[in-house]
């Protein structure tokens, strides 16, 4: 099985963030954990301690708000990170179907990633792209016009991909 | 004073309160689920509603305030047919296993739906798979019957200071979880139960041991001795139909014996041996010039509190054992060298008002040679239960002693039950060690008493000594900040985690009102003032247990089996 992981071992200092936000208080902490998260790709529990402390929250409070949100994600990006459109146009076109598919192929749950770190999985609401529905998005290249049959040979392709590079 | 108008008779109320307080207080009960006494309203539950003439909807009587000459109905069938609704939401997917609930009878959902007719399931809705937490050796947690009231999530937070649970996700997959959704046993939970306590359903309980002390007791090769501690004679009886307050001691002992245990010994002795140290502990840095303030360390729950929030104060923390484990100690010391038994032959059963005490005989410090000082505890609730189990009617059993040598008392050891009870015995052992008189009266009526914080200005031989007592750790932590920025007038801290002391812990029997606990502190205060020998060191069984075997206070083998250390502890707080 490979070992890679789709984000760099080195995470950039979260001190940077944190010191653009002096005496914040809680009404800080969504702006936060948006910045840090494009910054590291996820909420790390590094990071959710150390908000935690700068705005004097505990971390269960974060962790609450935080998975509200859908936007949130406590696992780094795969190396392959998955889009799947679960807007309108695209439920009418099948987009179930679709996710499904990358859900059993996979053996992944919004949100999460293979523990091999190649592929994350996330469900939007929409990705402005109805005419190509139902559309998936990996790494920021689009897929129009799925089916679960096609959707598999596109992940059995980037299977593929990364058996050659080894 | 307000008048307002309630099921059309007239009712005096207060400016500036809420509708239910009013109705409360006029003895009209309204149904709640999420209402917290002293706590700011949540309206989450809506169980409350009342219809409030000239008010279009119905609205939550907890977070409503009166107004003069308003006309409001409590029960009318408007009201009674929402609440219902509300209650047979709340059963659509409830997992309806009463027959199975260790909640079952004290159960506020169970009530209520009994209460409002509830007879068939109306609504059917999706469940979610959820896991039962069983990682924490005080608390169980079980998502599937919670209804989301959010009271825990307060009592965490706003009572005690920990926040170790909040809500989790969104909408019809909301759950109370930890940070990152991991065990409680691993979390900051400092096991205090007290989410028990407001619970209204069963989806939090004590992580139960009754299982293993009977199997102790069936085992012929065991001697099983148990220790009860000083609030439980006063809260036991509240399980048997005995008004709050009554005192079963006697009753209790001979239930105990009744259940097979060896023998049955008194955690107030222990609570006298813990002041003979901890008053020592005391004399000794204010004479030497030790680290003050010096905090109790009897509340195994405030320990991890210390432990996970004020690491830099852990050497504040007075190092003797809790009553618990110095009990613990010198059974299988003192206790088995005398019977002339291996350590390992005896199971050590506590009965205790905690289920942070759980937590604390598996404390790894609280073993010697891999054998724990306490095999099992048991909560109040517990020990009920089993004496149910056993068809035994507490009333009509004839009062006991405890077994020596450790089954005698003073009443300083009793009052470690109430929140200023470890203090007020404390000062009266101290008084004594530095002036070599009694304290006079004997009292200390500063620190007796409900209040959250309680301070004291004492002179103990022309040395000004400043004492404060605090229950509920939101108090304690107001206290830690103040000295954390410099205060330095107070000596010595007693902190009781559970707001109130013992006599309101979280293997306490459940659904007790504050006239209920108020009780309880009051009775373990008459004991106090009706019996003889109201200080520790006045113990003649004390005394000789240091005469034959402990030497002195904070000696050698007092240094090995009564006192312990502290760390810090790294946890996502």
């Amino acid at each position: 099985m490979s070992t890679i992981t789709g984000q760099a071992a080195v995470q950039p200092d979260l001190q940077d963030i944190l010191d653009r936000y002096p005496d914040a208080g809680r009404d800080a902490l969504i702006p936060l954990l948006q910045e840090v998260q494009e910054m590291h790709g996820y909420l790390s529990r590094e990071a959710i301690a150390r908000i935690g402390e700068h705005l004097h929250l505990p971390a269960s409070k974060i962790y609450g708000v935080a998975t509200f949100y859908n936007q949130f994600r406590f696992l780094p990006l795969g190396r392959y990170h998955i889009q799947v459109c679960r807007g309108t146009a695209c439920h009418v076109k099948g987009s179930l179907g679709v996710l499904d598919a990358v859900r059993q192929d996979l053996g992944l749950e919004p949100g999460k990633t293979t523990r091999d770190g190649l592929f994350s999985l996330e469900v939007v609401a929409c990705i402005g792209a109805c005419g190509l529905a139902p559309v998936i998005c990996i790494n920021g290249e689009f897929h129009a016009n799925l089916t679960p049959q096609k959707v598999r040979r596109i992940l059995d392709e980037l299977r593929e991909e990364v058996e050659n590079e080894e | 004073m307000l008048t307002i108008e309630v099921n059309n008779r007239k009712i005096e109320a207060k400016s500036g309160e809420m509708l239910l307080d009013t109705l409360k207080r006029n003895g009209i009960t309204v149904p709640t689920l999420c209402h917290m006494e002293n706590l700011f309203p949540t309206g989450a539950c809506r169980m409350c509603v009342v219809e409030v003439e000239g008010e279009r909807a119905l609205v939550p009587s907890c977070a409503y305030p009166v107004r003069d000459g308003m006309k409001v109905q409590t029960h009318s069938p408007r009201a009674l047919r929402a609440r219902k609704t509300i209650i047979e939401l709340l059963l659509a997917n409830h997992p309806d296993d009463c027959l199975y609930c260790v909640r079952s009878g004290h159960c506020d959902l169970q009530g209520l739906a009994n209460e409002l007719g509830v007879r068939e399931r109306r609504y059917s809705g999706g469940k979610n798979e959820y896991h039962v937490d069983s990682s924490n050796p005080s608390i169980v947690r079980d998502p599937a019957k919670c209804i989301l009231c959010g009271k825990c999530v307060r009592v965490c937070e706003e009572v005690q200071a920990v926040a170790a649970i909040d809500f989790v996700g969104r909408g019809s997959k909301t759950m109370v979880g930890t940070a990152f959704s991991e065990g409680l046993n691993v979390s900051s939970c400092i096991n205090c139960g007290q989410c028990i306590m407001v619970c209204p359903t069963g989806a939090l309980r004590e992580q139960s041991y009754i299982k293993e002390v009977l199997n102790a007791i069936a085992d012929p090769g065991k001697l099983v001795v148990v220790q009860h501690a000083p609030s439980v004679s006063v809260t036991l009886g509240e399980e048997f139909g005995l008004k709050p307050g009554a005192d079963v001691d006697g009753m209790l002992v001979a239930a105990l014996r009744r259940l097979g245990f060896d023998r049955v010994f008194d955690t107030s002795f222990s609570a006298d041996l813990t002041i003979m140290e901890e008053a020592s502990e005391l004399a000794h840095r204010i004479r030497t010039g030790g680290k003050l303030p010096m905090m109790t360390s009897c509340s195994p729950g405030w320990i991890k509190f210390v432990e996970e929030f004020y690491p830099e104060m852990l050497d504040n923390l007075s190092t003797c054992k809790s009553p618990q484990q110095m009990m613990g100690a010198v059974i299988k010391s003192f206790f088995a060298e005398r019977e002339g038994i291996a350590p390992d032959k005896i199971f050590s059963v506590a009965i205790m008002p905690c289920v942070a005490k759980k937590f604390e005989a598996g404390r790894p410090e609280h073993s010697r040679n891999g054998i724990p000082d306490i095999d099992a505890v048991l909560t109040t609730r517990e020990l009920a239960r089993v004496i149910r189990m056993r068809g035994m009617d507490l009333q009509s059993l004839t009062p006991e002693h405890a077994d020596t040598p450790f089954g005698e008392r003073s009443t300083a050891g009793k009052i470690f039950g109430a929140s200023g009870g470890v203090m007020e015995a404390a000062i009266r052992t101290a008084y004594h060690l530095l002036t070599g008189d009694e304290l006079p009266g004997l009292k200390v009526e500063a620190i007796r008493g409900f209040d959250g914080r309680k301070e004291a200005k004492l002179e103990i031989n022309g040395t000004p000594i400043g004492v404060a007592v605090v229950s509920g750790l939101q108090n304690a932590r107001q206290l830690l900040e103040e000295i954390r920025n410099g205060r330095d007038d107070i000596h010595f801290i007693e902190v009781m985690t559970c707001p109130g002391g013992c006599i309101a812990g979280g293997g306490q029997p459940l659904n007790a009102n504050p006239d209920a606990i108020r009780a309880r502190m009051q009775a373990l205060y008459t004991i106090d003032r009706d019996e003889p020998v109201r200080t520790s060191h006045g113990n003649p069984s004390i005394q000789r247990l240091y005469t034959e075997f402990l030497g002195e206070p904070l000696g050698e083998k007092s240094h090995h089996l009564l006192h312990t250390h502290y760390a810090k502890r790294e946890v996502m707080v």
